[in-house]
């Protein structure tokens, strides 16, 4: 659905994306990963026919991107970041512009069809000027899926909701989701690991890695990291747990309380607490918990970290 | 097309949704109704017939600065907020955005232009026999198209910003500057001199179309500041893609 290959932006003498390669399928919500300024919202740009890439190219939607460009926008629906709208308009009739833009016959009922969807069907006739930037966020939405498009690209669509409709949302791209292609980009880790089947991480306009969220998880992580608590002040236990095998690193948080490393693909948990008991100490909780992807996140953004050793 | 169509439906609906517009009546026509009583007062106190172009003449110059106004906002607003965007992430081509816009604006004046047709009734009503027909098609048809003339000017400006007054100002500035340029020119000659000269508009409006004269050359000329304009507004909109 959405192919690219080495696209790249300059503006003058800075490069915004450099190479870009990557491809979304159909029924995939593909998210892109990257601080701000990484390069996100110049590629979904690009994505949309708003502007040619520099070099490089690709299809979406079984379209040209820069040959074809109409015809790419006829099948793309989009929801630039901070949505912008016309304040002066309401709900209704801005969404009636966009059909007509469109060419979505009225007898399609698509405006109402949208407005349930995004549940802003009771604000139909307020002026989005004041709307809250929730109820803007859903309207550019429903202005996204007005043509029912086959892909839809989403720049930072969680931005400016609370948590309430961060659901709602979120249980909305699942459904799209699952027939149309969804790219959509965000800051926010927890929003990309919890949506997506996949992960595009980019920083300063390249990508610096691509996977599942799991396989991410795994692979850029190493191992996993084991927290032990026992009641007590557990004196003794950091040593013997240290003369355990396979373990890369072994601390004492607080007293009675220790995080452990280990190397990836093993479990070391059973003998960590078979030791733990053998020895005497009242165990009150033992754990494990995945390195998370912040921490891979920001591993590979380091500035000073090339970005391919950090992935590999 | 459609889409400019469907652009201009809406710029036109937004125009009475903004106080521009009402302005922009307002003053158009206090200070016109004004003209027209002292012309209408003076013709009859001191005998002579009443001459319709005692109100376009100011209604001409009064649109010097009220198209800015006019124009201002089409393009630059959307550059500011960033709705542009959405509007041409849509299947719509630059220059239809463009031209729709302009239409926009057009219809409004040319809602303007027709509202003075009420002087010309109005001394219809009081001369016999009547005014001349011909000359009275001319002076409004020239107008017609002089006021296209400045919107696309306007518009342009209007591309070139994301700052309404800096679009007002300059889309002001090249009006004015269209309009006097007689007045520099006056001694001068040459081929230059002869160029600048055929830009002047004042001069392709009241030599020909106010005597009710309308010349195929004044009616290109205006035709081409539009298609101009409108095409270097254009051209603005499609530079982000290699800026």
């Amino acid at each position: 659905m959405i192919q690219v290959e080495q696209l790249t932006k300059r503006y003058g003498e800075r490069t915004a994306i450099k190479d870009l390669t990557f491809h979304a399928n159909r029924g995939e919500i593909v998210g892109f990963l990257g601080l701000n300024g990484a390069g996100k919202t110049t590629t979904m740009r690009i994505l949309t026919g708003y502007m040619p890439p520099t070099a490089g190219g690709g299809r979406v939607a079984g379209f040209d991107l820069i040959a074809e460009s109409i015809e790419v926008r006829k099948r793309v629906g989009y929801l630039p970041e901070n949505v912008p709208l016309y304040p002066e308009m309401s709900v209704v009739q801005y969404l009636d512009f966009m059909a007509e833009l469109r060419r979505i016959p009225k007898r399609e009922d698509r405006v109402d069809e949208a407005m349930e969807t995004v549940h802003i069907e009771d604000r139909a006739e307020s002026f989005i000027g004041n709307l809250s930037k929730g109820l803007r966020q859903r309207v550019g939405l429903a202005q996204a899926l007005l043509h029912n498009p086959e892909v839809l690209i989403l720049d930072e669509p969680m931005d400016g909701l609370d948590p309430q409709q961060q659901i709602e949302v979120k249980k909305l791209f699942r459904e799209v989701g699952k027939e149309k292609t969804v790219l959509l980009s965000t800051h926010i880790l927890a929003h990309a690991q919890e949506l997506c089947d996949r992960i595009i991480i980019i920083n300063q306009g390249q990508i610096v890695a691509e996977d599942t969220p799991e396989r991410l998880n795994r692979q850029l992580a190493g191992g996993d990291r084991i927290h032990v608590m026992v009641d007590g002040d557990g004196t003794g236990l950091l040593d013997t747990l240290k003369a355990l095998p396979g373990l890369t690193r072994v601390r004492a948080v607080r007293d009675g309380e220790f995080e452990i490393e280990t190397t990836p693909g093993r479990d070391a948990r059973p003998e960590i607490a078979r030791v733990v008991v053998n020895g005497g100490w009242p165990l009150l909780e033992i754990h494990r918990e995945a390195l998370s992807l912040e921490k891979i996140f920001i591993e590979l953004t380091k500035d000073e970290t090339p970005a391919a050793e950090a992935a590999a | 097309m459609r889409n400019a169509w469907t652009i201009a439906k809406r710029e036109f609906n937004m125009y009475f949704v903004s106080p521009v517009a009402y302005a922009v009546s307002f003053v158009l026509l206090v200070v016109l109704g004004l003209f027209f009583f002292g012309s209408f007062l003076g013709a009859a106190n001191f005998g002579g017939a009443p001459d319709p172009t005692a109100t376009i003449g100011p209604f001409v110059i009064i649109m010097l600065f009220s198209v800015p106004a006019v124009t201002m906002r089409l393009m630059a607003e959307e550059q500011r907020t960033g709705t542009i965007e959405l509007l041409l992430t849509a299947p719509v081509r630059d220059w239809e955005m463009v031209f729709g816009k302009w239409l926009a604006a057009f219809a409004f004046a040319a809602l303007l232009i027709i509202v003075t047709l009420v002087y010309p009734f109005i001394l219809n009503q009081y001369t016999t026999p009547g005014l001349d027909r011909g000359a009275l098609q001319g002076m409004y048809a020239g107008l017609f198209l002089m006021i296209a003339a400045m919107l696309a000017v306007g518009v342009f400006a209007s591309a070139l910003f994301a700052n309404q007054i800096a679009a007002f100002f300059l889309s002001m500035g090249i009006l004015v500057a269209l309009w006097i340029l007689g007045a520099v020119l006056q001694s001068a000659n040459g081929p230059m001199a002869d160029f600048l000269n055929y830009l002047i508009f004042s001069r392709h409006y009241y030599d020909n179309f106010l005597s009710g004269a309308a010349e195929l050359q004044d009616i290109l000329y205006f035709v081409s500041v539009v298609a101009l304009f409108l095409f270097l507004a254009t051209r603005i909109v499609e530079s982000r893609r290699w800026r």
